[in-house]
């Protein structure tokens, strides 16, 4: 049966075709539905793990124990999960196992750009890189399989475009994996590395990449090569390929599908037999580097391709025209000029519980330690009330950091935010770390109990397992009292004057102190009735009364809009035009009626 | 398969929560169904919250890339009148455009900082003369009891483009993605949407 599949629809529908037992992630934009996916298989157990080096961690477990198992994150996940992921190189498996990392070339959705296909060198692991979702499906499968058979984990490498691409997938039966469930304390050389083993081990870890190399030659099915007109070679993997043989169709191919160990004895055949070799490939010249290193003469390659942002037919078609087919297609002349269109950027939702905190962090002026997620949309004007992110946790470090070279000076100037979720990833040790070496910094917790930005996943915060089962959770006010911080407060972000009061207070403090947003859920969450909690059902601008000052519209909310119409207010002041509140849109959360000093801004009833 | 199995190219552009996702996924199960190969490029995250979104979307006899080159769009369909004008530069000269008669007002714009684009159907027909149509989504789907459908409106508007597809396929794409409490509404969108243009 065939159906159309997004790319990580089809590497979950891969995954438990190959009989995997346990798939764990921590939710990352482009990989989060593999695992939300996967939860539907009810022969699978999943779980959201805390953090990327957890899930790791738990899907190696498994698979010691013989289960086939998963682990997926975004690019950057790889990056907290890298420990880890650089000994079980060393220790290999028992059942199979696959890490998917999802890159995000152009950042659409992520704080960075990385090429993850230099771990598969860094690591001395096998990386596959599907192109479509059939790919993904297929290439899934043959992961787990090499991975029994080589000893080793096999890192999958999406991306944007393959993770969230749709297309058309033939689907199979589920096959239950043969290695035998159970743990053998006769493998301590294997399993614990120590140096006298990992030294073993190491050697190994050579001579399973030697082995790999010769599979990725003459056995592994997706190295391929298509001979058409010789004048020309590509060689390319995953949709790069795609993107080249839609712009190129009638030149000759070398597809890889393995990106790492290099198929050596298939790229001299090809070389042998094309005229012109041009590497395309996006972000970093890793083929490239590689294939030049072997001493094969590459003509083209990042001399013409940009290394920054993803490669699109367009963007293929523009760069390398002129060497293929010697004529230049140059970019159309735009008809429209874009920089005269309004950008529309994301924003918070209407009724948002993190714009009310954020409205009060800008009247108070403090210098905002952010983090990954939807609050750092708050950096936008007109709040502009974040000042500093880089990834989830970094913010509460990085604000006792702060603190340390400000001394007194920074005292009731700084405080760090970050969300339920990336408090629970990786904000906790940063916040033992300010508690035992003497800083004051404040951290709040924006609680909206799911994990929001990716979509709305569980944690451990939340109550709730991955299948929607009740699950124990995580008290944030007793942790921060367990590792030694003092000063635990909780607020009501919708109040805004209170939640200023508070505020105010614990940054002036000379000791740390931890503060909770609660009864703030996301707004979108259905299950926890956010909107039930505001007292009226919308509100409305009073235009008589309506001063034209335009605080309301600096809350930045999406309902609230300005109509130019130049007279005068009620109270006799000249006003150029007055606010509008959507009422499609409002959710009556009453954020803006706290910054009118007019009483312009009134409820509706019922 | 008709047009020789020549790939061809939909974009559907509007703003996070107008239901581009679904009209895509239906469009995918109905060519998916007429034996065509469907490739489509979406991206998800960051863009839903009240951004503007963009759909690739390719089907023919085998679709290579998902993502469609600038100036080789066939239909582009947008749900936002703004976001039509972002990318005219992508369509084809006898390429055919679908306009929802609906804005949704930009942060700059909401701040009084920019001014909406005027005219945008005017300046669509100065490039595409008779093969630019207006649709009033919104209302329609108003007047159906739900503007959520706004989308199916607009995807029964580009039927019309695909005479060798009844509409009998694209009901049962529809009966077929969504729960049956919502097939009857969306159905009558559908046929409102086919019934709002003439080709």
């Amino acid at each position: 049966m065939r159906k159309i599949l997004q790319g990580n629809e089809a590497i979950a529908r891969g995954a438990w075709e190959a009989g995997v037992t346990v798939g764990c992630a921590y939710p990352g934009t482009p990989s989060s539905e593999i695992l939300a996916e996967l939860s539907k298989y009810p022969e699978v157990y999943t779980e959201w793990s805390p953090n990327e080096k957890v899930a790791v961690e738990v899907a190696h477990g498994a698979c010691f124990a013989g289960g086939r198992a998963i682990a997926c994150m975004k690019h950057v996940g790889l990056n907290v999960a890298a420990d880890p992921f650089m000994t079980i190189s060393y220790t290999g498996v028992k059942g199979g196992f696959v890490i998917v990392v999802a890159d995000d070339p152009g950042q659409h959705s992520s704080q960075n750009e990385q090429d993850s296909r230099h771990w598969t060198r860094f690591g001395k692991v096998p990386m596959l890189e599907p192109a479509d979702a059939q790919e993904c499906s297929d290439f899934t499968r043959i992961a787990f399989d090499m991975s029994e058979r080589f000893d080793t984990p096999v890192l999958l490498r999406s991306e944007t475009r393959v993770s969230h691409c749709d297309s058309t997938v033939e689907l199979g039966e589920r096959k239950e994996g043969t290695v035998p469930k159970r743990l053998d304390k006769k493998d301590i050389p294997k399993m614990v590395m120590v140096p006298m083993y990992a030294r073993v081990r190491r050697i190994l870890v050579e001579e399973r990449i030697g082995k790999l190399a010769t599979y990725a030659d003459e056995e592994f099915p997706y190295n391929v090569m298509e001979i058409n007109d010789p004048s020309i070679g590509f060689i390319a993997s995953g949709v790069t390929y795609l993107h080249t043989k839609e712009v190129f169709p009638q030149y000759s191919f070398l597809k890889l599908g393995m990106t790492w160990p290099l198929p050596k004895k298939l790229i001299a055949e090809f070389f042998k037999k094309v005229k012109k070799v041009i590497v395309v490939e996006e972000l970093d010249p890793f083929f490239e580097t590689e294939i030049r290193a072997l001493g094969f003469k590459v003509r083209h390659g990042k001399d013409l391709i940009p290394a920054i942002g993803e490669l699109t037919p367009t963007i293929i078609e523009q760069s390398l025209s002129k060497a293929v087919t010697g004529k230049r297609i140059k970019p159309a002349k735009a008809s429209v000029k874009q920089e005269e269109l309004p950008k529309r950027p994301p924003n918070l939702c209407a009724g948002c519980s993190h714009r009310p905190l954020f409205v009060a962090l800008k009247k108070l002026g403090l210098f905002v330690f952010g983090d990954i997620g939807c609050y750092a949309l708050a950096v936008s004007p007109p709040l502009s009330a974040m000042h500093f992110s880089t990834c989830m946790g970094a913010g509460v470090g990085g604000a006792y950091g702060a603190g340390k070279v400000l001394g007194s000076e920074g005292l009731g100037k700084i405080c760090a935010v970050l969300g339920d979720s990336t408090f629970l990833h990786s904000g906790i040790g940063p916040l033992i770390d300010t508690v035992y070496n003497g800083g004051y910094s404040t951290t709040i917790i924006l609680d909206n109990r799911i994990t929001a930005m990716t979509g709305q996943q569980e944690h451990p915060g939340t109550g709730y397992s991955i299948k929607g089962d009740p699950a124990d959770m995580v008290d944030y006010a007793q942790l921060a009292k367990a590792v030694g911080v003092k000063n635990v407060r909780m607020i009501d972000p919708y109040n805004i004057k209170e939640t200023i009061d508070v505020i105010r207070e614990e940054v002036n403090r000379e000791e740390p102190s931890v503060i909770i947003t609660q009864n703030s859920p996301c707004i979108l969450l259905r299950r926890d009735k956010p909107r039930e909690r505001f007292k009226h059902p919308s509100y409305r601008i009073d235009s008589d009364s309506c001063a034209g000052c335009k605080m309301c519209l600096n809350v930045n909310c999406p309902a609230i809009s300005w109509v130019e119409n130049p007279g005068t207010s009620k109270s006799g002041s000249k006003r150029k035009g007055t606010s509008f509140i959507n009422q499609d849109q409002c959710v009556g959360c009453a954020v803006c009626s706290q910054t009118c000093e007019f009483e312009s801004i009134l409820p509706n009833e019922q | 398969m008709s047009n020789n199995g020549k790939t061809r190219n939909i974009f559907l552009s509007g703003v996070g929560g107008q239901g581009t996702i679904l009209a895509s996924n239906i469009l995918g199960q109905v060519l998916l169904d007429a034996g065509y190969d469907v490739k489509k490029a979406e991206v998800h995250g960051m863009a839903q919250r009240g951004g503007d979104v963009t759909t690739h979307f390719r089907f023919g006899e085998k679709v290579y890339s998902p993502l469609i080159k600038q100036g080789d769009v066939d239909y582009l369909v947008s749900f936002e009148l703004l976001e039509a004008l972002r990318y005219l530069n992508w369509v084809k000269p006898e390429g055919k455009v679908i306009l929802n008669n609906f804005s949704i007002l930009p942060p700059a714009v909401n701040l009084g900082k920019m001014k909406y684009p005027k005219d945008v159907e005017k300046t669509f027909k100065k490039h595409f003369k008779e093969n630019v149509w207006l649709v009033n989504g919104y209302e329609i789907a108003k007047g159906i009891g739900n503007t959520q459908v706004a989308n199916v409106v607009l995807l029964g508007a580009l039927s019309n483009f695909f005479p060798e597809l009844k509409a009998e396929q694209w009901t049962a794409g529809i009966r077929s993605l969504l729960p049956a409490k919502l097939h009857e509404i969306n159905v009558k969108a559908f046929n409102e949407g086919r019934s709002a243009i003439k080709n």
